[in-house]
C-alpha cells in the first residue's frame, strides 16, 4: 500500500483464500475494497426501501426484522421472472473458465472474485433453501443457509464486481455474472443495502435529469463555456439548442462529459462534429444523462430514469435520437431501452439527413450510436479531416466493456481513430475487443473509498497499456466511456504515468476541419499542435 | 474424498447383490426402467422448470462486430443479427464448444530488468477445451457402440462406427480408441481438480462425484470388454429384453455386470438432478441463443410493468423560473 491506499506496484498476487473452505462466508472487509453506503436520503427521493444511517463496517446493518423471508422471496420471484438467473442457478459446472477473467481476480487473488464463486455465493444459498438435495445435504450437496453473515459477504462481493461480462464470453454456457450481479444487487436493495456512488447519481438523475445534478440553466451555461472555448480555439461559433422543438434529432449524452477533463473535450468534439454535419438537433435538459445508475441497482429504476429518453423524444417530436459516448448508456440503449419503454412507434427510423444513410441496425430502437453516426459521415466524404493535428498523440484504443460484449461496436470507433490519427496502435489481442478488460471502476465502483480495489482491478487494463507505451510510444488513450474518462486518468497516472486519456469525439474534434474556421495552433485541450511548438 | 467414497461404496454393494437371486427383479428390470423414467421425467421437470420463466430482455453477449453500416463487415456467429446466425452460434458451441476454445490463462512473466516490474501476459489454455471436446465425443462414440446390445440384426452404421473406431485387435477383442480416450479425458478432468488449488478450491463433491461415477461406469465396462468376452450373448439378450419391454433376466451375468449396469443407471438418473443438466442449457441460454441486433427488432417483456417516474411536467414545475431566465422553451409560461 502507498499512498491514498493504492497498492504499489504491479505484482503476481498470489492465490490467498482467507478460508479452508469458500461455504464459510468471509466476514472481514478489506481497506478499500468496498463503498460507502447510500444516504437516507437518495433512498427516500427513489423510493427504495429501508432508508437509514449505517455502514458497512459496523456489526449492525440495521435489516429490517424479516428480512430473511425478503431476500428469499425475492430470489423466488426473481427466478420466475429472468429465466437467466434460473438457468444460471442450475447450470454451471465449475469448469473454471471463468475464474481468471475477472479483473478483480487478477488483481487480488481473492478467490471469491472468481465469477465462477461470486454466483456461487448466491447460489448456494438456493441450494441450501431452496432445493431438496441442499437441504437435505447441506454443505455436501454445496448448500448453505441465508445468514447475516452470508448477507453481508454477498454485499461485499457484489459489489466487487463492474457487470462488464468478460467472464461471459469464456463461459461454455454463456453463464453472466453480470445478471447474477444485477440480480443480487436487486435482491440487496430490497433490504436498504446499496452504495452511495451508485444512489446518490440515481436520485439527481430521478429529480434533474442527470447524476450530477446540473439544473437546467446550468446545462446552458456550461454548454456556452464549452462554445466559447470552441470559439476561440477554431473561430467558429457553434450554437447548440436546449429543449428545441423543431429539432430531427434528440441528442442525449452522458453527464459526465459536461463537468470534468477530459470528458469536456470530447463533448467539445460532439459539438463540433454536429455543428459541421449541419443535423438539426437538440440538447434536453430533462433527458439530461444517457447514463443510468439505476442498472446497478434494479432493473425498475433502470427503466424509470430511461423512461425519459423516449418521453422526451416523444415531447419535443425529434424524428430519431443520437447517443453520445458511454459505456453501460449503450448497454441499457441496446438491450433493454426499447423493451421496457417502448415501443418507439412515435419516432422514425433513423436516417442521417446529410448522408442518407439508413441506420438499419437502430429501425426498432430508434437510437444510434454516435460512432455509428460519425463513421458514417467519414465515409460518406462529408467531413474534411486534418489527422495531422493529432499528431502529438499516440494513441491506443480501450474498449469499453458495455459497447463491446453487449453491442459489437467494434469497428466504428476503430475507423474513426484511423481516419483523425496517424499513430493508432492496438493493445494485446487479449485485452481488446470483446476480450477487453474493464477500467475496473464500473457499475458504480468509482468511489474514492475504494481506490485499492480500482487500482488492483485496472491492473490488467494498465499493463496492457504499458506493454504498447514500451513498444509504440503510446501516449493517449481513447475510449468511449465517460466512467473510463472519469477514471482512467488516475489508473495511468499510478500504473502508466504519461498516459494521457482522452474520448473518441475529442480526436474527431481536434482532426475535424470546420467550413471557416482560422488557422487552428492549438487543440481542444488548448495544447499545441505539435510537441515542441510554444 | 467423500464422492470416491459414495461410488466405491455402490458398486460395492452392486458387487454383493449379484449373489443374490432374489435381487434380480431390482437389478434387472426396476433399476434400468426406473432409472430411464428419472432421466426423461426429470428432464422435462428440468427443462419445463427453465423455460417457464420468460426472458424479459435481450441480454446476449456479443463477442464480435456488430451489425450497423453496410460497409463494415459483420460477425455473423458471434455477434448474429438474425435469428438463423443466433442458432448457428447455439449449433456451433455445442458441437465445437468454441467459447471454451477461447481460453486464455493469465501469467505474470518477469521481466528480467533489474528492479523492473513482472508483465502481465496471457497464454492460450486449449486444455480444458480439449479435454472437454475429447471427453463429450469419446462418451457419444462409447453410447453408440452400445446400440449393438439393443438392436437386432445390428444396422450397418453401428459395424461402421466399429470399424472406424476399433484400429486393431488386443486379443480376441476389438480395442476401441473412443474407450481409452474416455478414460484419459476423465482423468485430466479429476487431475484438474486435484491440482489446480484454485480450481480445487472451488469445486463441490458435486463435481468429483459424476466424474467417479463416469470412471466407474467406463473402467467397469472396459473390463468387461478385455476380459470376459464369453458374457456378450447374455449382455445382449438382457439389453434387448429392456428394449423390446419383455426384461429377460441377468442369467449368466457376473458382479461386473451389475457394477457396470447399477453404475450407469445412476448416473442417467443422477443427470437431471444435478449439473449434468447442462445439456440442455446452453441452447436456453439467453446470452447466447438470442440475435446481438437489440435495436433492430423489438423484444417483448411480459411483466413489463410501470413504475416511477419523475415527469416533465413535474421537472418544469420546479425548475420553471430559472428556465425561463435561462432562455429554455418551456410548455407553460405559468403553473
Amino acid at each position: 500500500m502507498s499512498e491514498e491506499g493504492k497498492p504499489a506496484r504491479p505484482a503476481r498476487v498470489p492465490f490467498a483464500p482467507s478460508s479452508r473452505d469458500w461455504l464459510e462466508p468471509t466476514t472481514k472487509f478489506a481497506a478499500g475494497r468496498w463503498s460507502y453506503s447510500a444516504k437516507p436520503k437518495s433512498l427516500r427521493t427513489l423510493g427504495f426501501p429501508n432508508p437509514r444511517d449505517w455502514s458497512p463496517d459496523q456489526a449492525d446493518w440495521k435489516l429490517p426484522e424479516n428480512w430473511k423471508e425478503i431476500i428469499l422471496q425475492g430470489l423466488r420471484e426473481r427466478m420466475d421472472r429472468f429465466r437467466s438467473l434460473r438457468l444460471f442457478m442450475d447450470c454451471c459446472v465449475r469448469c473454471g473458465a471463468c475464474a481468471d477473467k475477472c479483473h478483480y481476480f487478477i488483481g487480488t487473488g481473492d478467490p471469491k472474485n472468481m465469477p465462477v464463486l461470486r454466483a456461487e455465493l448466491l447460489r448456494s444459498v438456493y441450494r441450501g433453501e431452496m432445493t431438496l438435495a441442499g437441504r437435505l445435504l447441506g454443505r455436501w450437496a454445496g448448500g448453505r443457509r441465508l445468514t447475516p453473515e452470508v448477507l453481508k459477504e454477498w454485499f461485499y462481493y457484489f459489489y466487487q464486481c463492474t457487470e462488464c461480462r468478460r467472464c461471459s464470453v469464456f463461459c461454455p454456457f454463456g453463464i453472466d455474472q453480470a445478471e447474477i450481479t444485477m440480480l443480487g444487487r436487486e435482491l440487496l436493495n430490497l433490504l436498504g443495502l446499496n452504495i452511495n456512488w451508485v444512489m446518490e447519481p440515481a436520485a439527481k438523475c430521478f429529480t434533474t435529469g442527470n447524476h450530477l445534478g446540473i439544473t437546467p440553466h446550468g446545462l446552458k451555461d456550461n454548454l456556452e463555456f464549452f462554445v466559447d472555448s470552441i470559439e476561440e480555439i477554431t473561430g467558429v461559433r457553434v450554437n447548440p439548442s436546449i429543449n428545441r422543438k423543431g429539432a430531427d434529432v434528440l441528442f442525449v449524452a452522458p453527464s459526465g462529459d459536461l463537468l470534468a477533463e477530459p470528458g469536456i473535450f470530447t463533448l467539445m468534439g460532439y459539438l463540433l462534429v454536429l455543428h459541421q454535419s449541419g443535423l438539426n438537433y437538440t440538447w434536453s435538459s430533462y433527458a439530461s444523462e444517457g447514463g443510468n445508475f439505476g442498472m446497478f441497482a434494479s432493473h425498475e429504476l433502470m427503466k424509470g430514469l430511461n423512461a425519459k429518453i423516449y418521453a422526451e423524444a416523444r415531447r419535443l417530436g425529434v424524428k430519431w435520437i443520437l447517443g453520445g459516448e458511454c459505456g453501460h448508456m449503450w448497454r441499457v440503449a441496446h438491450q433493454y431501452m426499447e423493451t421496457m419503454n417502448g415501443p418507439a412507434d412515435f419516432l422514425q427510423e433513423p436516417i442521417s439527413p446529410i448522408t442518407g444513410t439508413h441506420f438499419q441496425n437502430a429501425r426498432t430502437t430508434r437510437m444510434v450510436h454516435i460512432a455509428e453516426f460519425t463513421a458514417d459521415l467519414i465515409q460518406q466524404g462529408k467531413l474534411k479531416l486534418a489527422p495531422e493535428r493529432n499528431d502529438r498523440y499516440r494513441v491506443t484504443f480501450h474498449d469499453s466493456c458495455n459497447p463491446a460484449r453487449s453491442m459489437g461496436l467494434l469497428e466504428e470507433p476503430r475507423y474513426i481513430l484511423r481516419s483523425t490519427c496517424r499513430h493508432f496502435h492496438e493493445m494485446p489481442a487479449e485485452t481488446i475487443r470483446e476480450k477487453t478488460f474493464c477500467c475496473g471502476c464500473g457499475a458504480g465502483l468509482g468511489g474514492e473509498e475504494c481506490m485499492d480495489l480500482r487500482m488492483r482491478g485496472g491492473i490488467p487494463r494498465a499493463e496492457a497499456v504499458r506493454s504498447v507505451r514500451e513498444k509504440y510510444g503510446v501516449n493517449l488513450l481513447s475510449s468511449i466511456c465517460a466512467i473510463d474518462r472519469a477514471v482512467l486518468p488516475t489508473l495511468m497516472d499510478h500504473w502508466v504515468p504519461g498516459v494521457g486519456v482522452a474520448g473518441l469525439h475529442e480526436l474527431v474534434g481536434n482532426a475535424l476541419v470546420l467550413d471557416g474556421e482560422k488557422e487552428r495552433t492549438i487543440n481542444l485541450r488548448g495544447e499545441p499542435l505539435h510537441e515542441g511548438e510554444t | 474424498m467423500l464422492p470416491l467414497v459414495a461410488v466405491a461404496a455402490l458398486a460395492l454393494m452392486a458387487w454383493t447383490g449379484a449373489g443374490w437371486p432374489r435381487l434380480e427383479p431390482f437389478y434387472g428390470v426396476i433399476l434400468p426402467y426406473g432409472a430411464l423414467l428419472a432421466f426423461l421425467v426429470g428432464m422435462s421437470w428440468r427443462v419445463l422448470s427453465w423455460t417457464r420463466s420468460p426472458v424479459p430482455f435481450n441480454i446476449t453477449t456479443t463477442c464480435g462486430q456488430q451489425y450497423s453500416l453496410p460497409w463494415i463487415r459483420s460477425s455473423r456467429l458471434e455477434n448474429p443479427h438474425t435469428r438463423w446466425g443466433a442458432a448457428g452460434r447455439v449449433v456451433l458451441e455445442m458441437l465445437l464448444f468454441r467459447s471454451l476454445l477461447r481460453n486464455v490463462q493469465h501469467e505474470w512473466v518477469e521481466s528480467g530488468r533489474e528492479g523492473a516490474a513482472p508483465k502481465l501476459v496471457f497464454k492460450s489454455s486449449p486444455g480444458l477445451w480439449l479435454a472437454a471436446l475429447v471427453f463429450h465425443y469419446s462418451m457419444l462414440l462409447v453410447l453408440l457402440h452400445h446400440a449393438r446390445f439393443f438392436l437386432e440384426p445390428v444396422l450397418g452404421w453401428v459395424r461402421g462406427l466399429d470399424r472406424l473406431d476399433a484400429f486393431f485387435q488386443l486379443g480376441s477383442a476389438a480395442f476401441y480408441v473412443s474407450g481409452l480416450t474416455l478414460i484419459l479425458a476423465l482423468l485430466y478432468l479429476l487431475a484438474r481438480r486435484w491440482w489446480l488449488p484454485w480450481l480445487r478450491y472451488l469445486s463441490l463433491p458435486a463435481d468429483y462425484f459424476p466424474l467417479y461415477l463416469l470412471l466407474g461406469v467406463a473402467l467397469t465396462g472396459g473390463m468387461m470388454h478385455y476380459s470376459t468376452r464369453a458374457n456378450v450373448p447374455a449382455a445382449k439378450d438382457f439389453c434387448l429384453g429392456l428394449a423390446r419391454l419383455r426384461p429377460a433376466g441377468l442369467s449368466g451375468l457376473g458382479p461386473l455386470f451389475h457394477v457396470h449396469l447399477t453404475l450407469a443407471c445412476l448416473l442417467l438418473a443422477y443427470v437431471p438432478f444435478s449439473k449434468l443438466a447442462h445439456m440442455v442449457s446452453l441452447p436456453l441460454s439467453p446470452t447466447r441463443n438470442l440475435p446481438g441486433a437489440g435495436r433492430m427488432t423489438r423484444h417483448v417483456n411480459p411483466w413489463n410493468a410501470p413504475v416511477k417516474t419523475h415527469s416533465y411536467a413535474d421537472y418544469e414545475n420546479e425548475y420553471r423560473d430559472k428556465m425561463r431566465a435561462a432562455g429554455i422553451p418551456l410548455e407553460k409560461e405559468a403553473p
